[in-house]
């Protein structure tokens, strides 16, 4: 099984909440299952990203930091 | 035939039931807009966005000053009569004519606020507003305030649910997290 990414959002730049916003809509069009990438560089969207993710059920898989630019994988959830 | 049944205490009853209860998130996020100035509007709006953005049924009831910022852009003078029309030449309205509460001087506060908030790239109350009825925020003007301070449904902007009371306020608040900003 591979690991296929549905959708990447490029989310640079942006602050608070447009990255959650952005996310949450683009989530929207997803399968359950289906993993979504967001790259950001608000430090806030740390933090935002773990409790959406807490907050609806659809689990973080990766949160990791490269520079100034944060890299989130997501992934939808199953009904 | 009669039924015996043991009652037990009232506190141990109170314990249990506490026990058995899961920590609930809220699903609804209600939040009461009173003030129409540009810093407690933004987050009033970043706030409705975002809790859309959650997952919760967001309302946002707007009253008192708080139905300004409703006001379309281009609608200079509101109201029926010489105190109404004073109050909006006075307090003008729509979502791009925002003061700050402090540190306004004369309008150069909000011009420097939002080209601070145009450089960090931060969404302004106007592309939040537009955000927040995409994402079926219901965003409902309250019918008396609007009668009192002179403001008619049709000086306010689209996208908009009917003016509603204190009691459909209070009962969407229900159950929900409520804010009053």
């Amino acid at each position: 099984m591979s690991i296929t990414i549905a959708t990447t959002l490029d989310l640079k730049g942006l602050s608070c909440p447009m990255p959650i916003i952005k996310t949450a809509k683009a989530m929207k069009a997803l399968a359950p299952g289906d993993l979504l990438e967001a790259f950001a560089t608000d430090p806030g969207s740390v933090p935002d990203f773990m409790a959406w993710a807490r907050a609806t059920g659809n689990p973080l898989v990766e949160s990791t930091q490269d520079g100034a630019v944060f890299h989130f994988i997501l992934k939808k959830k199953e009904i | 035939m009669s039924v015996n049944t043991i009652e037990k205490p009232p506190l141990a009853q109170f314990v249990e039931q506490l026990a058995e209860k899961k920590p609930e998130q809220a699903e609804k996020l209600v939040i009461f807009a009173w003030s129409g100035e540009l810093d407690k509007i933004w987050p009033t709006l970043i706030l409705a966005t975002t809790g859309a953005a959650m997952g919760k049924e967001t309302t946002v009831f707007f009253t008192f000053w708080g139905l300004f910022p409703l006001v379309k852009n281009q609608v200079r003078i509101t109201g029926e009569n010489w105190m109404q029309k004073m109050l909006s030449t006075m307090n003008r309205g729509g979502d791009q004519h925002l003061k700050l509460s402090k540190m306004n001087f004369a309008g150069a506060g909000p011009a420097m606020m939002n080209h601070l908030a145009k450089e960090h790239h931060v969404a302004s109350p106007h592309e939040l507003m537009e955000a927040a009825k995409e994402m079926g925020v219901h965003l409902i003007p309250c019918q008396m305030t609007m009668d009192l301070l002179g403001l008619k449904r049709e000086d306010l902007i689209d996208g908009l649910e009917d003016p509603a009371g204190a009691t459909k306020a209070l009962a969407d608040a229900q159950g929900a997290i409520t804010l009053f900003i």
